[in-house]
């Protein structure tokens, strides 16, 4: 592993973030060598509960699923300056764009929900009539080591969305953990540039077969499912279903199910100003639709109701967002299970939803 | 790569106070490339920035032929228009636009104009009206239906008075609570539907305020047979962005600051009126 970490740095990236474990949860940070990752860590996840073990004769680094952050906050900014306004004595404004660099970075243990979290983001961010700079900038100044998923966690659901747990593309280089090392294959050109800088043994077949029966494991294992990949007219049908209550009475309308989620883009403008009464910084910051503000109006709010929140919550990620990005929102990493802090399963929604047929309240 | 979320500088040239709470600003550009860029299509609206304090949308109400400065009618609600309306002649601002969706201009040409509107004066369709009226011979009838809560509420009342006396209009007029000056009807816009001379087959109708009065005026307008695909109507939503990136105006699969604030009825129709979206 540190060989590959020598060769990814030799490519230009010399800033390395990785997983490792902290405060009881896996997190994405920077990384020196393979030494800090959470070698023989375990993750336990269920409605409401994450947890980690560590076993002490344990080899692989990557024998867990996932943390409740990945690749989002390193794209898409918690909290950024979109640009800033001067204003001299006569009061004259001039508006300047905010100096953004970004290190080359490359991150390692992307997982496969991840990747199409990205990806989705790409289209939202990249592909709409207005490209936004400041995830382009971000997004351009990361190389991604993806690594299959072979230990999914009970709240995982990605195989019945399509998303993993096999990695399939958006990575620059993609590898499997066996207890003996590595099989590592390239997704682009940069990738295939690190993979001819090493000297690699050829992944003999019998590694190759482990290496997929893995995956293949990991994605029979999986428990927890959506009964669609596109719920948009079944969701549409059931827009006043009786189950809307029972939800909205167990949320806390907390919005960490929006924070966690790889697919959730919604933010707030707002503007910093300093106290020279010279600059303003005009910022913007993660919102979350389980807020009052974001449907606030001036006069009313639109939605008032806790259960009109998680109806639009759920409606957008499973049924509107096919219409905005010709797929379902939701990329089945099973985050917003784990972090609820009530444990409302989206699964388990959607499944009461679906049960009582098309029943109008 | 070009920032699409940082505006430009433009400058108060006139403001205008409607009412005790309503105000227009007359902006200008002081960039003059910039000026002479600009293009907008009535319906549209500006993103306009207050120093150190933020941006909200605002509707466009000049012509978009009129090379003067743009005009901004904005109502004191929040915290960046009750700052906004301490801002005086000469005083600069931040703009970026026009955004969104704007009237079927091409839809409307040759046919009659029916505008329905509620609330306080609702720049969008005035924008609308303004276009139909300085080109008058490429439209048919012009028939305006305005609601105001208060009689005190209507601003522009003398533009609309002006509009009453020109040939092939209607300007009909309803406040929910009448008074000693109020000439007009008293009630809902909807009491005015009686008295509109409305052909259902020639008219496109354009629609904005409320989403209650809308919908009762739809309601109307399907019993006087105009059909669903002959309506366009302009709404609102909480927009940050103005460029379909915050996510706060979603309306189902909509993003109001792209795909609207003019929708045609029939899209908007699963919609509208449904608590919550």
């Amino acid at each position: 592993m540190d060989s590959l970490l020598d060769a990814i740095r030799d490519e230009g990236f010399a800033r390395l973030v990785g997983p490792v474990t902290r405060d009881g949860s896996i997190v994405y940070r920077e990384i020196a060598s393979a030494a800090d990752l959470p070698r023989g860590v375990r993750d336990r996840q269920a409605p409401g509960t994450y947890r980690l073990e560590s076993q002490d004769d344990g080899v692989r680094s990557f024998s867990w699923a996932n943390g409740a952050q990945a690749l989002k906050p390193m794209t898409f900014a918690p909290r950024e300056a979109l640009w800033r306004c001067e204003r001299d004595e006569s009061g004259t404004l001039s508006f300047r764009d905010v100096a953004r660099e970004h290190e080359p970075t490359a991150v390692i243990g992307v997982r496969a929900c991840d990747l199409a979290g990205l990806q989705i983001h790409e289209q939202h961010f990249l592909k709409s009539p207005y490209t936004d700079p400041h995830y382009a900038e971000r997004r351009s100044s990361l190389f991604l080591v993806a690594v299959h998923c072979s230990h999914p966690a009970d709240t995982c659901f990605c195989a019945s969305t399509g998303d993993g747990p096999r990695a399939e593309s958006g990575y620059d280089l993609a590898l499997s953990e066996l207890d003996e090392g590595f099989v590592v294959s390239a997704g682009s050109d940069r990738g295939r540039a690190v993979l001819a800088s090493m000297e690699l043994d050829p992944a003999s077949s019998p590694q190759q077969d482990s290496a997929e029966r893995e995956i293949e494991a990991a994605a029979s294992a999986q428990g927890r499912s959506l009964p669609s990949r596109d719920l948009k007219d079944a969701l549409y049908a059931r827009l006043e279903h009786p189950h809307w209550d029972h939800v909205g009475r167990r949320c806390l309308s907390c919005g960490n199910c929006t924070a966690v989620c790889p697919t959730c883009f919604c933010h707030a403008e707002q503007d910093e100003p300093a106290l020279t009464g010279e600059t303003s910084e005009h910022l913007r910051q993660w919102d979350s639709c389980f807020t009052a503000v974001h449907s606030y109006m001036g006069h009313f709010l639109v939605r008032e109701e806790t259960r009109l929140r998680y109806r639009q919550w759920l409606t957008h990620k499973l049924a509107s967002w096919h219409e905005q990005y010709g797929r379902s929102g939701c990329v089945g990493c099973g985050r917003c299970i784990a972090w609820c802090p009530v444990g409302i399963d989206i699964t388990a929604e959607v499944a009461a939803l679906m049960e009582a047929g098309d029943a109008q309240s | 790569m070009h920032n699409p979320d940082r505006p430009v500088e433009v400058e108060v040239v006139e403001r205008v106070e409607e009412t005790p709470s309503i105000y227009t600003l007359h902006l200008r550009f002081t960039d003059p490339e910039v000026a002479s860029a600009y293009r907008l299509l009535p319906g549209q609206y500006n993103m306009l920035y207050l120093y150190g304090v933020g941006e909200i949308p605002i509707s466009i109400v000049s012509d978009p032929d009129d090379e003067g400065p743009l005009e901004h009618t904005i109502r004191s609600v929040g915290r960046v228009t009750e700052g906004m309306e301490r801002l005086q002649v000469g005083d600069r601002m931040g703009l970026r636009g026009p955004y969104g969706r704007g009237w079927p201009l091409e839809e409307a040409e040759g046919r009659d104009v029916v505008i329905v509107t509620g609330g306080l004066g609702c720049a969008p369709v005035v924008s609308m009206i303004r276009y139909v009226l300085g080109r008058r011979e490429r439209f048919g009838r012009l028939v305006i239906l305005q609601g105001v809560k208060h009689t005190d509420d209507l601003i522009w009342r003398r533009q609309y008075e002006r509009w009453q006396e020109l040939p092939n209009t209607q300007v009909l007029l309803a406040a929910d609570v009448g008074g000693p000056n109020w000439p007009f009807s008293v009630g809902k816009v909807t009491v005015l539907f009686n008295q509109a001379n409305i052909d259902p087959d020639r008219s496109i109708v354009m629609l904005c305020g409320p989403e209650v009065m809308m919908k009762a005026s739809i309601d109307r307008l399907l019993a006087l047979n105009v059909p669903p695909e002959s309506m366009w109507l302009s709404i609102e939503r909480n927009m940050q962005c103005g460029i379909g990136h915050c996510g706060h105006c979603q309306v189902g699969p909509y993003f109001v600051c792209q795909d609207g604030p003019v929708f045609h009825y029939p899209a908007l129709r699963p919609w509208l009126g449904v608590t919550g979206f």
